[in-house]
């Protein structure tokens, strides 16, 4: 008979009490697990939507005096004297050590052309790379250019029923061919281009797939072709203007990454774009701090729960207590054996708790991701984490009514109910 | 030198803001292998009196000597310590711990003595053999009768081979024919060299003690 049995043989026999008390902290520990696991899984998923929102890293040719304002459209400079990038330093891109943060590269080629007539920017791009790494893009429903271009619109029933109602760009990309343009909605204006017209490129005929609605960036006065037909078109094969990278930096320091890039294109100016970093990775704070403060309440809830039921589960033995007292138990005799009791619940709701979390937070994962790409898999370190917790809590709540059974009058006890 | 002295004992209670007196000016000594009928009606100060010899209550005034040791001096959880070596405990109703068998009952007052761990059920079943209980080591004590579970406690009150032995109301509980099996196994511990104090109300009882002690008002009657 050591004291250790006397706490087993209490939560052994008197099951019913042990349960309750396990229930109260593990509804503490579920909550918390499903909390943290919901949390990280949506952090994730939020910082993967949120780096694909447009690009993070801006990869310019190295230039000395001139000046590259992809967003002010001063274009007049882009090709002259700069050592321009190259289709072959994708590859060194993806070599690089964080490569798995790499979400989207996207090569462009920028050159001005006559089109229609007129001076115009056309942009060479990689249409499932572009597509991707602008999202917000949307086609110009045909409807509201109807009573101009309706017969161009009825030569092409296909892209009609793919991008009526304004549909998302995104949809295009697997239909896409080389020669087809995407023309921003400034663009289309002043050179009066509509969907499913033909444009004549340097000789080259290209058709207009789409219409972009207005975007309020750039965008709206570009033309968008196919990257390789623009390379061969304006006789540039294998040049590269920028190359716009979207980067998961949710878990890798972007400079890092601007670091490593530099590396292998020392001839390219390499930049974070810190502003839109900064702007997600404050979501994504936000987000962790609401977490935290979710998580912190319910913790709070749950060793309240233990402290009330540790004080009541104290007040019934008082006179069992007593008797402790009569044969010779030392004050830290009765505070060892309330609280290895404490610790033996903690242990088992902190396991319980973590098992019961992540299972529901399986369940409910579907609820809150929309397109669900996080698993939630077995965290040895949250296990660990949860149980210290629920064993922590557990304690910490029954010292006070440990204390006060060890301080209670023997005889006063022994007289109790 | 008497196993116990109590010299002077006063012991004062706070009852509707009016002090109220459980023991007044009590002296009594005890010696070695006494057994000692405490006889009193209700109030007269009979438990409040086990209580003090056991170390449970601190007396308002006066000292108590066991061995010579000023029991009341004792700092700290010294007190502790002299209940479980000198002290076995008989309660009126058994106040045995309900989730824990016969035998750990029996052991209980073991789990603290670090030196007798390892021959624990050994000694408890030969205690619970001497009361006549180890058939039934394994059970709870809701599963015994009153007699029984009396039983179980005199062999807690003598597992650790305490020199004093202090009885509530041991057959308060019982039917005659229990009650006087109990009071001969108390007997036969006596005849065995442990010191008793009974508290009774019972005056068939005193017949197995060597002295009674007439309690009235707080005070030792006549």
């Amino acid at each position: 008979m050591r004291l250790h049995n006397i706490s087993i043989n209490n939560l052994r026999r008197r099951k019913g009490k042990a349960i309750f008390l396990v229930i109260g902290l593990l509804i503490g520990v579920t909550t918390v697990v499903t909390l943290i696991t919901l949390t990280r899984s949506m952090e994730e998923d939020i910082g993967k939507k949120l780096d694909e929102l447009g690009a993070n890293i801006l990869i310019v040719p190295k230039s000395h005096d001139l000046t590259l304002n992809y967003g002010g459209l001063q274009f007049s400079g882009v090709a002259l004297d700069v050592q321009p990038l190259h289709q072959s330093d994708l590859g060194k891109i993806h070599s690089i050590k964080n490569r798995e943060n790499l979400s989207i590269v996207a090569p462009k080629l920028i050159v001005p052309a006559k089109i229609n007539g007129r001076e115009a920017l056309l942009v060479g791009a990689d249409f499932q790379e572009e597509l991707r790494l602008k999202r917000w893009w949307k086609i110009t429903p045909p409807d509201s250019e109807k009573n101009s271009h309706s017969s161009q619109k009825k030569s092409n029933p296909m892209n009609h029923s793919q991008t009526m109602d304004g549909k998302s760009a995104f949809f295009l990309r697997e239909s896409l061919r080389e020669k087809d343009l995407l023309v921003g909605s400034v663009a289309a204006h002043h050179l009066n281009l509509a969907e499913g017209q033909s444009v004549d490129i340097q000789g080259q005929t290209f058709q207009v797939r789409g219409v972009l609605e207005e975007t309020g960036s750039q965008d709206d006065s570009l033309i968008f072709a196919g990257l390789g037909s623009v390379q061969k078109t304006l006789g540039k094969p294998g040049q590269l203007s920028l190359i716009e990278v979207a980067a998961f930096c949710n878990s890798c320091p972007i400079d890092e990454m601007v670091r490593q890039i530099s590396e292998v294109l020392p001839g390219a100016k390499v930049t974070a774009v810190k502003q839109a970093v900064e702007s997600r990775m404050e979501t994504v704070r936000h987000f962790k701090r609401f977490s935290v403060g979710i998580s912190a309440v319910v913790l709070l809830i749950g060793s309240l729960i233990v402290f009330t039921t540790m004080m009541a589960s104290v007040n019934e033995r008082t006179r069992e207590i007593g008797i402790f007292r009569a044969m010779g138990f030392r004050k830290r005799h009765i505070i060892q054996v309330i609280l290895l009791e404490a610790f033996l619940i903690g242990l088992l709701a902190g396991v319980m708790g973590y098992l019961a979390g992540v299972g529901s937070s399986r369940l409910a994962l579907p609820f809150f991701l929309q397109f669900q790409e996080s698993k939630i898999g077995w965290d040895l370190g949250m296990a660990l984490s949860a149980t210290a917790i629920s064993v922590t809590l557990g304690l910490v709540a029954s010292i006070y009514p440990a204390l006060r059974a060890a301080k209670l009058d023997p005889a006063e006890a022994l007289r109790a109910t | 030198m008497s196993l116990i002295e109590l010299k002077k004992i006063s012991k004062y209670y706070q009852s509707d803001g009016e002090q109220v007196a459980a023991l007044k000016d009590l002296n009594l000594n005890v010696e070695v292998g006494e057994f000692i009928a405490v006889m009193g009606p209700s109030g007269s100060g009979k438990s409040t009196l086990l209580n003090i010899l056991g170390g449970l209550s601190q007396p308002s005034a006066g000292e108590l000597s066991v061995e010579g040791i000023d029991i009341y001096q004792l700092k700290g959880e010294k007190l502790a310590d002299y209940r479980r070596e000198y002290i076995g405990f008989v309660f009126q109703s058994f106040q045995l711990i309900p989730y824990l068998t016969i035998l750990e009952n029996v052991m209980l007052p073991l789990a603290i003595i670090p030196s007798r761990n390892g021959n624990q059920r050994e000694i408890g079943a030969r205690v619970l053999q001497k009361v006549g209980l180890v058939e039934k080591a394994r059970r709870l004590p809701n599963q015994l009768s009153g007699g029984e579970q009396e039983r179980v406690a005199i062999a807690r009150a003598l597992v650790n081979n305490a020199p004093i032995i202090l009885a509530d109301e041991p057959t308060g509980n019982l039917d005659s024919v229990t009650g006087r099996e109990i009071m001969g196994l108390l007997q036969g511990l006596n005849s065995g060299g442990q010191t008793i104090i009974m508290v009774t109300h019972n005056p068939e009882n005193t017949r197995y003690a060597h002295r009674i002690v007439q309690l009235k008002d707080g005070q030792v009657g006549a």
